[in-house]
Parts: structure tokens; sequence; C-alpha cells
């Protein structure tokens, strides 16, 4: 599971929905392992305005990945020249765009599990995929 | 200007919505002069041959697009408009090495007709040279006609300017996949719900009844980065390696589109609605799904049968028992009209504005005349198109989320809990008349007593 992901995912719970703590999950004895993926500039310049950049940076913080910084990078911060079009040639990746395809498509939880920050319900993680299901009594 | 787009006579209901999705697509101003069902021929005014190029170059039901040099009910007067219109085109592929051919639609032309018809072309003075394969450009006589008739009703002539995308269908052909169900849409239509739903390169789409990653697979060949859940989480696993939805991804080289695929019910979903100060912000950009009819695959949701939901954990040697390997989560069956409707209340809180959902529904083909789409405040009913079985169709519904619907009030539906000892047959009206063989009815509801002859 990317780390992408995470940021989109919270408590299944019907009950947890309209608590702050159900989100982010809380990651707990994982195995992280680095995918290589092709970088995508277009993909993480359409992605990056809906990252919840706080519980990004809260899930750096837990992981022990290196700290990101205070604000969210714009979409100007991903290429090194004016031209937002990248399919042109001139727009070159910025570091920032790398860190960022490292971190959200490259960095990925293959065990573990994730746990509610607000009714405590652990989900696993194996071989990378998070099972979200809810025993009957948490329905 | 005028184009001929040589469709394909399958799926005949899908191939205009794919036509103008694949207009929006590329913002390209489409106008559909002529078009019938029952012909493979359609006349579309688009603004140049790029824009030509550029449509059809994703299409899946068509073949291919050519610019139009003249049209004729007979060769007298095709020959009298392609004079008359494309004279100025003729200078252009004086020297170009091209390639001329006949096709002709419900008819058939012997080859000594084809090279009588060719050289009634004479006039536009080609001199290049004539290759069969590799040429340049390439000429096409289309010629229609009625299945019981000799002579040709249609003519068209025209340049070939772009091919489709038809090649991606034998590329994803099941038959070649390592890892499919008995539920795997065919390469054809999963193509096709993805160019309906505007799968494209940036954008995140998401399957909720991913099974074995067909849909998510189409959406990726277009492009997009996929998302996938399904409540069977052995769908995805597979048998791991080449036998699993990663492994699909692997075989098209496309893993670098796969983002996730995880184990989730539908009605407990665990993707998050993004709100920020001016409300809710949507985050797919499509969502594409064949949901359980409940006939192959039985279609269930998280929780009891029997209506014990409170009973509280069980607790089995000092651990809890869902979280011990193995734990089997309890499911009850639901009802398919109930999950069309929650997939519609979930598209409207995870789309982004102008995003798309694209869902196959089953009907009896009995229901027809009061058959009822599941609707929503914020989504748009883009194309409704028909798959029609022997006694069963299915649509494809393809709605676009309205921009700034948000000021539209309105609640996701809260469903009661299990219908006590409910059979899967009484949740699920489809389901009932499949497995009853699709019985007529009478005025008062009870089968009709077959009327034997003689």
């Amino acid at each position: 599971m990317k780390i992408l992901t995470l940021n989109f995912l919270m408590c299944a719970r019907k009950a947890c929905k309209s608590s702050s703590d159900a989100f982010p999950l809380h990651p707990r004895d994982v195995e992280l392992e680095i995918v290589e993926t092709d970088i995508n500039p277009l993909f993480i310049r359409n992605i990056l305005p809906r990252v919840e950049w706080a519980a990004l940076r809260a899930m750096c913080n837990e992981l022990g990945l290196p700290q990101l910084s205070e604000t969210q990078p714009s979409c100007t911060d991903l290429f090194s020249t004016e031209n937002l079009d990248p399919d042109a040639t001139d727009s070159e990746p910025t570091q920032t765009l790398r860190d960022l395809h490292n971190l959200l498509v490259q960095t990925c939880i293959m065990e573990g599990k994730l746990v509610c920050g607000n009714c405590g319900h652990e989900y696993a993680i194996k071989e990378g995929i998070a099972n979200f299901l809810l025993p009957s009594h948490m329905v | 200007m005028e184009f001929l787009v040589r469709l394909v006579q399958v799926h005949e209901a899908f191939r205009e919505a794919e036509l103008r999705a694949l207009a929006e697509l590329t913002g390209i101003h489409l106008e559909i002069l002529e078009y019938r069902a029952d012909s493979p021929f359609c006349v579309v005014r688009l603004d140049s041959v790029s824009s030509a190029r550029a449509l059809i170059s994703r299409a899946i039901i068509a073949h291919g697009i050519y610019e139009l040099w003249g049209h004729g009910k007979n060769y007298e007067s095709l020959h009298e408009d392609v004079k008359s219109r494309s004279a100025h085109f003729w200078k252009l592929y004086e020297t170009v090495s091209f390639r001329f051919k006949v096709e002709s639609y419900q008819g058939k032309r012997s080859s000594s007709e084809h090279r009588q018809i060719i050289n009634s072309f004479e006039y536009v003075g080609f001199k290049g040279p004539i290759m069969m394969t590799g040429a340049d450009q390439s000429f096409m006589v289309f010629e229609e006609y009625n299945l019981t008739e000799s002579k040709p009703k249609n003519l068209w002539f025209g340049r070939l300017v772009g091919k489709s995308d038809r090649e991606a269908i034998t590329k994803y052909d099941l038959k070649k996949r390592n890892y499919i169900s008995t539920t795997s849409m065919d390469a054809e239509l999963a193509l096709v719900t993805a160019n309906l739903a505007l799968a494209a390169p940036g954008k995140i789409f998401f399957d909720p009844f991913m099974g074995t990653g067909g849909f998510p697979v189409a959406c990726a060949h277009y492009g997009a980065h996929v998302l996938g859940s399904d409540i069977d989480g052995r769908s995805i696993r597979g048998k791991g390696g080449k036998q699993s939805v990663l492994g699909n991804f692997q075989q098209y080289h496309l893993t670098s589109y796969y983002v996730d695929g995880w184990t989730s019910d539908l009605t407990n979903t665990p993707l998050r609605v993004r709100t920020g100060q001016s409300g809710r912000r949507g985050t797919l950009d499509g969502i594409v799904c064949d949901p359980p009819y409940g006939v192959r695959e039985g279609l269930k949701v998280l929780g009891r049968r029997d209506g014990r939901e409170n009973d509280g954990p069980v607790v089995v040697d000092g651990e809890l028992a869902h979280n011990r390997d193995g734990f089997i989560f309890p499911k009850r069956p639901y009802s398919f009209d109930a999950m069309l409707e929650d997939i519609c209340d979930f598209a409207a809180l995870m789309l982004v504005d102008g995003g798309r959902l694209s869902m196959w529904m089953p009907t009896a083909n009995e229901d027809d005349k009061h058959l009822s789409i599941p609707s929503h405040p914020c989504l748009f009913l883009v194309s409704e198109c028909i798959q029609p079985f022997n006694r069963w169709s299915r649509r494809l519904l393809t709605y676009q989320r309205l921009k700034g619907s948000d000021t539209v009030e309105w609640q996701p539906k809260v469903r009661e809990g299990p219908n006590g000892r409910a059979h899967a047959s009484d949740l699920n009206e489809f389901r009932k008349k499949y497995f009853e063989g699709f019985r007529e009815f009478d005025y008062n509801g009870q089968p009709k007593q077959k009327s034997r002859r003689g």
C-alpha cells in the first residue's frame, strides 16, 4: 500500500467518519519497501492538490521518514521552468517532484497494521494489500 | 470539414456515446451529420484533420476516420460530388505513394469490378507509385448496400487520416490474459467503459468491485492511475505471481499505473470524503464498475444475515477473533437496487466536478417499459448504452458529476440493518427473474401458463 493511498483512506467504520482522529490511520509494526516506479510528472501535478499535507507530514513522522516542509509545495515547485505543460521537453522535474514521487508512489507498506486513532480498530496489511473489512459488531 | 467515420457494426448502442465522450475528452467540437444504427458509416463535421486523428485514436468501436472527398447515391453522382467538393485536394497527393481500395458493406464485387471502379477515379490524376502496404496515403471507396439489393444505395470516397485503437481489443483479449474470473468483462466493452468514463493520463480512477482488475487495466491502458477494491481479497491476491491483479498489470507493462488494491465493502468504505473551506472536494476523476448482479457472483455486504450485529466481539484464546489470521468476516445478502443507489451516493461524494461514473446494470427485457434508472441530484446522466441478450440486457450508465452542485442539499441514504433471514432473491428482483428464466407474468403477478399449440 502506497503512502499516497493512505492519504485517501480513513477508518471504515461509519461511527468514526465524523471523528478527526480517524484520519490518518496510524501505521504499526510496518515493513516498508521502495518499489521502483516510473516517474509521472503529470500525475503528481494533478494529485498534489488533493493530498492532505498535514496528514502526510504526520505519516512521515510516524514512519521515521525524512521530515517534509511545513507548507505544501505548489504545482509551480514541481518544474524548473514556468512551463507547466508536462509534455514540453524543457520542463525538467525538480528535486521536489522527485522527492514527492519517491514518497507518495515508491514508498509502500508491505506488511503491518493500520490503527484508527478514534476506535483503536486494527486493519491488517499483508503483501501490500490492506483489509478494511469489519467484524459484524462494528458495521 | 466533413469526415466519414467507419464504425464497426457491433455494440451499436455504444458507438455514438463513445464518439461524443472522445470529443469531450479531447476538447474537440463534434457535429454528427449522419448516423444510423444499422449502418457502419457516420458522417461528422470537425474543424481539422488533426482533430479527426485525435478523436479516432482512442475509439474502440470504429476502424478509422476518412477525409470525405465525395458522396453519392450512384457512381455518377459520386464522381460529380468528388469533382465539385475535393478538386483542390488532388494536387496535394499527385506524387505520393498511395493505395486505393473498394470496400462493400453488405455487398460483393469481383476483383475486375474493383479495378473498373478504381479506374473510374482516373481524373484525380495521381502519378505516384501504387503500394498495397506502407503507402503514404490510403484512399477508399465505400459502398453500402441493402441486404437484398444488387446495387449500392450509398457511396463515399475519402482519404484515410486516422486509425482507431481497435487493436487494443486483441492485446487485452481475455483468452490471453493470465488472470481472469467468470465475471470478467470482455476487453472490448471494458475499453469502451474506460473511454466513456474519460480515463486519461494524470487522472486517478477507482473500481469498487475490481475482481481480477479488468476495468482498472483498461483505464491504465489509457494512462490513468487506478485504485481498486473488492469485498473478496482473494480475487485481488489471486494465486500470487502472474495469477493476480498485479500480475495482469505486469503482463501489459502497466504496473506504474496500478496504485493500490485493497479489501473493502462499498457500504463501509475506507475512502475519505475531503472537505475544505468551500465544502466538499473531490478525490477521484472517475469511477468504473460492474457491480455483482447477484447471479454468478453473490451481492454481499458486511453484516450478519441473522441480524445479531449487537452481540459484541468474539474472543478466542484471549485474543479478539477478528484480529486473528483466517477470520472470516460475516456477510449478508444485499439488494441490487440499494447497491446502485449507494454507488451514486458514493460517486457524488468522491468524484471531482466533471468526473464521471460508468457503471453496468442488468435488466430483464420485460422491465423495459417501467425501468427506473438510478438518479442523483449531483449526477447528470450522460449516456445510457444497452447491450441486449436473449431475455435480458445490460446497460452501461455514464454519469457526470455536476459542477457546483454541492449547493444541492442531499443526504446519503441511511439503510436499515439486515432484513432478517431474507433470501438473496427477495432482495434482488433481477436475480429472481434470472433464475425463474424470465417467465412472463400476467396482470395479477402470477406466472403465465405456457400455452401449448395443437
